[in-house]
């Protein structure tokens, strides 16, 4: 069977149809458009370049390498000043992700809880929430971290009216709640302690199994099974095993001391009179240094202590003899002796000293104290600087805010006919909002979520307004003052802020996907 | 033809950014003003007054290259920079001088690209503690959480110094003075460090200046001086000239009170003959009126004058004059002759 098919007269192509012809219109107008923008482009770069060359400056990235020569409070990974530009843009980057990751957790949970309480039946409670909304959404973010930052410092009391007395540790003497920050306890582990973090972990992701088919035999049958107590033993009795064994094996692993400038083996007592200083290199972490200090404390020998991140960290301070004494295994002393003395630079003399110790359980709480001698402060545990604090804070309940108003508007946008539904089936209202309306709503919600995610990531670059160290802080702050490398630490922090926001964008948008309606 | 557009581009740039580097004296004499960097507020050496004129050591620096150029020690746009955006400030051109006690270093002299045209304070840095705390000496200062302006020589030197020592610190960075003041009063920090001059100044200002000591070691150099950019000499000189005037008013024993009498007729001393413009064409040479340097005194006063009004021992701030006492006194300040 013939078709026949009628074809469209061919006609030359003439310059004039790119502006006369709507086929080639469009284009024209894009490529015109393009080139525009290109040249503007050309001209930004060339101008940048020719006044940097006039000025005598070439654009490099040679800094990075060089030795940053600050130091930095809050560090996440080991530093020194003796470390890279690089390394110290390193910790202010994760400085910022830390951030940025607790605000926009504790801004989801506020503003989901702020969001569903604006819409309460209860006048109050409803009312009370609008008037947080407000009072966030329209002052400023930077006054709200200053402020923050303000009411730390003038409300808490400082390291020295807990010297004095004036002020004592909170919640069983564990933590201070000082000007400084919050000083809280933290764990002390031996090397193995990971395998407690695996088999709990394992613990936990069984209990979840457990729970998983308890509500599939609820599917299957309508009855569902007690899972409290099986529950409660697996996610104990096998960690307590592992630990008492882990405890075990480390309560017999001796430790000692190699001490510097000794060659005889004395007792610690004797090498702390014969030194003068008896500074202990104090890797973070370690329960061998907790047994370290409770051992010096015991015989009331006077020593000091010197933090390092790592245990390497404290065995390259040792070698260059900015601490006097370090804690080994007794098992390893003799190599470990052997490879510092031929690291040694000075040929100092090494020592193991008489006395051994053993490690203890496989973690210890460290809590933290303020110190006796010297200036008030405290030694031990972990801190939360205020400066964090201020910004996580005031970040939180800023963004907090802006969500509590997406998830109303996202439970508002539910038909008031999925609540009756639901609660005609007899559901009470706590599951309407956690089964019907919230898994419904999480589909508006989502989208202007992440953008809020972006802004409060985005906000957190007023760190150094309360001297927080993020990003900002290290690599457009101190290092370009110190190196005068406005455009490359610019272009490299912009590009940074870009990949973190995109991947926010990025990983959001997948969980979108997955929570949104599927239509067929 | 995207290829020739972009490099037409590239030429067009190329001629704009060559004629924005012009001289900047004539900038300054067309626009009838002086942009002139200064500190965000320290008593003493650059802070508003309470009929909101700028006024301090510093400032003086600004006034002085004002009269000179412009006749006018009015004429200054104050424009405050933080330690941070002082050197953008003036690299970009936002500002003329930068005047705001900052330390002549190599690498900002080299690196950076400018030029200090003298030094008008020597400074170090120190450490101030409340009394309370019982220290005596810097090396007792083990453990201590510090607070340091960001941006400055200073954060480098308390590392140094730390490490040097073998002692371990907490630095809490601040952006501004105003800020440390509050961390430091509260007691969020044990030490305040900057330098001894700047501590002196914010010091003046609590309530119980009595109970903070200022320690005795002073840990670093920091001649303080005002800065232009690199490349245009001539205005290099015009505000190295304008303060040398002022030392060397001093030398001479020229103040602002007789300076009118001396600069009637030629004296004897034809150095100071030569200061006032009686003798000479200094003033001519520099693309200035030949009494340049007798209004910066009349109008300003001299490097003596300055110093005793904003900083000197009968101020709040009470600083010696220590090694910033002319030459002829023991001290180190001391203009090259004007001849």
């Amino acid at each position: 069977m013939a078709t026949t098919v009628s074809e469209p007269p061919k006609a030359g192509f003439r310059l004039s149809m790119l502006i006369y012809d709507t086929r080639y219109r469009s284009m024209t107008i894009q490529v015109v458009a393009l080139i525009g923008f290109l040249i503007l482009i050309g001209f930004l770069v060339s101008n940048t370049i020719q006044n940097l060359n006039e000025l005598g400056k070439d654009v490099s990235f040679d800094f990075l390498e060089e030795p940053a020569g600050y130091d930095i409070n809050q560090t996440l990974l080991d530093y020194n000043n003796q470390h890279s530009h690089l390394r110290a843009a390193v910790i202010g980057l994760l400085n910022t992700l830390l951030v940025a990751f607790l605000g926009c957790i504790t801004a989801t949970i506020i503003g989901v809880i702020v969001g569903v309480a604006r819409l309460s039946n209860n006048w109050l409670v409803a009312r009370l929430m609008t008037i947080y909304v407000e009072m966030f959404r329209n002052v400023p973010v930077l006054l709200w971290i200053v402020f923050a930052m303000a009411i730390l410092i003038e409300t808490l009391p400082s390291p020295r009216d807990f010297k004095s007395g004036e002020a004592t540790m909170s919640l069983f003497g564990s933590t201070a709640f000082a000007n400084q920050g919050i000083f809280i306890p933290r764990l002390m582990a031996t090397p193995y302690a990971w395998l407690l973090l695996l088999v709990f972990l394992v613990c936990v992701a069984a209990v979840i199994y457990i729970r998983k088919r308890a509500l599939k035999v609820q599917a299957n049958t309508g009855r569902l099974p007690k899972t409290g107590l099986i529950s409660l033993v697996t996610l104990v009795v096998p960690v307590c095993v592992v630990f008492l064994g882990l405890s075990a094996l480390s309560r017999s692993n001796t430790q000692v001391m190699i001490a510097a400038g000794l060659d005889q083996p004395v007792t610690a007592a004797v090498a702390a009179e014969e030194l003068g200083s008896f500074d202990l290199c104090y890797p973070s972490g370690s329960a061998s240094s907790l047994a370290a200090r409770q051992f010096l404390e015991a015989a009331e020998i006077k020593y000091r202590r010197q933090d390092y991140f790592s245990k390497d960290a404290a065995r390259r301070n040792f070698i260059r003899g900015r601490c006097d004494v370090l804690v080994v295994d007794q098992s390893s002393a003799s190599a470990t002796l052997a490879a510092l003395s031929e690291e040694m630079r000075d040929g100092t003399k090494l020592t193991v000293l008489a006395d051994d110790f053993s490690e203890g359980n496989a973690v210890r709480v460290e809590y933290p104290r303020i110190t006796e001698t010297g200036i008030p402060r405290f030694e031990g545990g972990t801190v939360l600087r205020n400066s964090l604090l201020a910004l996580w804070l005031a970040l939180s309940l800023y963004t907090a805010a802006f969500i509590a108003e997406i998830v109303r508007a996202g439970i508002l946008a539910i038909s008031a006919g999925q609540t009756e539904a639901a609660s005609a089936l007899g559901l009470r209202p706590k599951r309407i909002m956690s089964l019907v309306v919230l898994p419904q709503a999480l589909r508006v919600i989502i989208p202007p979520l992440i953008s809020q995610y972006l802004n409060l990531t985005k906000n957190s670059s007023l760190a150094i307004a309360v001297g927080y160290m993020d990003l900002t802080g290290t690599l457009m702050g101190i290092t370009l003052n110190q190196t005068g490398k406005e455009l490359e630490t610019l272009m490299i922090g912009m590009l940074i802020y870009l990949l973190i926001s995109l991947s926010i964008s990025a990983g959001m948008n997948w969980y979108n996907n997955r929570v949104k309606l599927v239509e067929r | 033809m995207k290829k020739s557009v972009f490099f037409s581009a590239l030429t067009v740039a190329g001629l704009a950014a060559t004629a924005s580097a012009a001289a900047t004296l004539d900038d300054v004499k067309a626009r009838g003003t002086l942009n002139c960097g200064v500190a965000t507020g320290v008593p003493g050496f650059a802070a508003p007054n309470a009929s909101g004129e700028w006024e301090g050591f510093d400032v003086a620096v600004c006034r002085a290259v004002a009269t000179a150029v412009l006749g006018d020690p009015m004429a200054v746009e104050f424009v405050p920079t933080t330690g941070k955006t002082r050197f953008t400030a003036l690299a970009s051109g936002e500002i003329d001088v930068l005047a705001r006690n900052t330390t002549w270093t190599f690498s900002r002299d080299v690196d950076l690209k400018f030029t200090f045209i003298g030094v008008n304070y020597y400074d170090g840095q120190g450490f101030m503690v409340p009394k309370e705390l019982g220290v005596s000496s810097a090396k007792e200062l083990d453990g201590a959480t510090v607070c340091i302006q960001t941006g400055t020589t200073t954060e480098l030197n308390l590392a140094d110094f730390f490490r040097v020592n073998n002692l371990s610190y907490e630095p809490v960075p601040i952006e501004t003075n105003s800020e440390a003041q509050q961390q430091y009063l509260a007691g969020a920090c044990d030490v305040y460090t900057t330098d001894a001059s700047g501590l002196a100044a914010t010091r003046s200002t609590f309530e119980n200046a009595a109970d903070h000591v200022i320690l005795p070691e002073i840990i670093s150099k920091e001649p303080l001086g005002p800065l232009v950019r690199h490349g245009d000499d001539e205005w290099g000189d015009v505000v190295r000239w304008s303060f040398y005037a002022m030392v060397a008013a001093e030398e001479y024993g020229v103040t602002s009170a007789n300076v009118g009498e001396m600069s009637a007729t030629a004296g004897d001393n034809p150095e100071v003959n030569r200061l006032l413009g009686t003798e000479g064409n200094l003033g001519e040479m520099l693309g200035l009126d030949a009494d340049f340097a007798k209004k910066i005194i009349e109008n300003v006063g001299n490097y003596g004058e300055v110093f005793a009004a904003n900083i000197g021992e009968s101020t709040p701030i009470g600083l010696a004059r220590g090694l910033n006492a002319q030459y002829t006194e023991g001290g180190l300040i001391y203009a090259p002759p004007f001849r």
